[in-house]
């Protein structure tokens, strides 16, 4: 039976649900990474799909379980947000003689399919239970987390991989090159928009009704950088090792104005995955589990061609309300917040609506000029997010599992790590997950 | 400046017929009493296909917000870079939001807030007019 999105029964995107029902009866255990790129070189053993399979394996390896015991795999299929494999390009040779191949002949090279996976992965004997959750790795972790709570599967693996190849992002696709524009376009690009526009915009709102300024997100995002330099996993830390200072952040070239190249973060390659399971299963596994104590979506429903800034913080406030409702815990609970940061400037519309410490509406950019880091009392996505690691959307939340088991290398936050709260990835669609060190 | 020609469809050939007529119209749900816009196939309230109708508007409107584009990926207009891009709310619902590059404002001058007239631009390819913006008093 082919795998399907998974039901909006799955998600809490809805306020007065109460705690949820398996809270801290989900843990997340193994963590496996491939390598990053920026580009693929078209070589077999760097592809989405190999890079995949590594991700998986290290994932299994890491929560010492052997293969045949997993018995689900949720994941997305989309593996990019603008990076086509160009028309009449064929598939290298190499590629389609080391892997099977399903209908799809992109799968493993643009798109990624649990039929693919399956095929290539034979070690995992007994899965039983697939579901994509569609777009990022937020979605397919509160699916995930859903999936165990439910029993529909008790060692389940959670996938996200990101292609990305040669040429710049969006540009020239699409029909960016063209002199006529059909479908969504017409009501955006139409104009000239990139990716960063909407929320350039939402931006400067923001700045205009708080009295604030760009100049305030500097701390921020150098913290970012930072914290992305102390991530071995992530790109710039094995790639481009560059620090960022206020100076160059002050320094870097517009956009979309307010939006400057450092508030957009970098496409790259990349696959991640994650061991979930029950505390039961956890007990006779290698990593210390990490308990979930809720997950929570937002499915705003825009009025026009993109969100406001009254939309992203009416979002934001419901999300926060849920977040806590759902986990039983209070905004003095958190140890850490992992927001989604790509783009920089909607970090604070995430950080706002959870009211990470004691922040309130119009304040987040005042809090940057605090000490937001590891070392601080209050640490903003110690994981560096995209910004700080490449465009994955998971950084933050293997820095959170990571964070709590107490094993995330020089990002350790110096406050003891107890319950943190990653997810995104926009302010008004997205998909959040709270985890804790502990069931209580 | 030259836009792309939007192409229209079945869903919103409405809407790009009466630009040609320099008319601005926009989806309601005659059900809820509800705009919408970009235009959908059904009511994004009820969900109903029944009750959409097209209506005109004013052509009035105000700025909500703005930026400036330095990077755009859309090759026919990167020559004109930097440029304003606007976002319009119209007078009959401020929830309702069109783009806009403002013409005969300043580049990063752009007056949040202004009162903006609707005007008609033709686009080189097909010479399909598209509404565009500019501030008025």
């Amino acid at each position: 039976m082919p795998t399907e999105n998974a039901p909006a029964s799955m998600y809490r995107s809805t306020e007065g649900l109460g705690v949820w029902e398996h809270r801290a009866k989900v843990v997340a255990v193994g963590i496996g990474h491939s390598p990053t790129a920026r580009r693929w070189d078209e070589t077999t053993d760097t592809s989405l799909g190999a890079w995949s399979i590594l991700a998986l394996r290290k994932a299994i390896e890491d929560a010492g379980v052997s293969p045949d015991q997993v018995d689900g795999l949720v994941m997305a299929q989309e593996t990019s947000t603008g990076s086509p494999w160009p028309a009449g390009q064929p598939i290298p040779e190499d590629f389609l003689k080391t892997y099977q191949s399903t209908d799809n002949p992109l799968d493993g090279i643009a798109r990624l399919s649990s039929e693919w996976i399956l095929k290539n992965m034979p070690e995992l004997t007994n899965v039983k239970y697939t579901q994509y959750g569609p777009g990022c790795m937020s979605n397919a972790l509160v699916v995930a987390a859903q999936a165990v709570g439910e029993g529909l599967t008790d060692v389940c693996l959670v996938l996200k991989g990101w292609h990305n190849f040669g040429g710049r992002y969006y540009v020239g696709q699409q029909g960016r090159d063209e002199n006529t524009a059909e479908g969504a376009a017409k009501w955006s690009s139409l104009w000239g928009t990139v990716a960063c526009y909407t929320t350039a915009m939402q931006f400067e709102a923001y700045c205009r009704k708080y009295g604030k300024n760009h100049d305030m997100m500097a701390p921020f995002v150098v913290n970012e950088k930072r914290n992305g330099l102390l991530f071995p996993e992530g790109f710039w830390a094995q790639h481009r090792p560059e620090t960022l200072t206020v100076e160059d952040y002050l320094a870097a070239r517009w956009i979309a104005k307010p939006a400057n190249l450092f508030d957009n973060d970098i496409p790259i390659m990349a696959s991640g995955a994650y061991l979930f399971t029950t505390p039961e299963r956890a007990k006779d596994m290698k990593q210390k589990p990490v308990y979930i104590l809720n997950h929570a979506s937002d499915r705003t429903r825009l009025r026009s061609f993109g969100p406001t800034l009254e939309e992203a913080e009416a979002a934001t406030d419901s999300t926060g309300r849920k977040i806590y409702e759902g986990a039983g815990i209070n905004p003095s609970d958190l140890s850490f917040e992992n927001m989604y940061d790509g783009f920089t400037l909607f970090h604070q519309f995430h950080l706002e609506g959870i009211r990470f410490a004691g922040v309130q509406r119009g304040e987040a950019l005042d809090f940057y000029q605090t000490d937001i880091s590891i070392e601080g009392p209050n640490p903003a996505s110690p994981s560096g997010g995209n910004a700080g690691s490449g465009r994955t959307r998971f950084w933050m939340h293997t820095d959170s599992i990571q964070q709590l088991q107490g094993r995330a290398g020089a990002r350790q936050i110096r406050k003891p790590a107890e319950i943190g709260v990653s997810g995104g990835p926009t302010p008004t669609g997205g998909n959040f997950t709270v985890w804790s060190a502990t069931p209580d | 400046m030259p836009k792309q020609s939007p192409v229209p469809d079945d869903l919103d050939k409405p809407f790009w017929d009466a630009a040609n007529e320099e008319r601005l119209v926009v989806q309601n749900c005659r059900a809820c009493n509800r705009l919408q816009h970009p235009p959908q196939s059904t009511c994004s309230e009820c969900n109903s296909a029944d009750n959409l109708e097209w209506q005109e508007m004013s052509g009035r409107g105000r700025i909500y917000s703005y930026g400036v584009m330095y990077d755009c990926p859309v090759i026919t207009l990167a020559v004109d870079q930097p440029f304003n891009i606007a976002v319009v709310e119209l007078e009959e619902d401020p929830g309702i939001k069109m783009l806009s590059h403002l013409p005969g404002t300043p580049v990063d001058q752009v007056p949040v807030g202004a009162s903006v007239q609707v005007e008609f631009e033709s686009t080189p390819a097909t010479g399909q007019k598209v509404p565009e913006w500019r501030v008025v008093g």
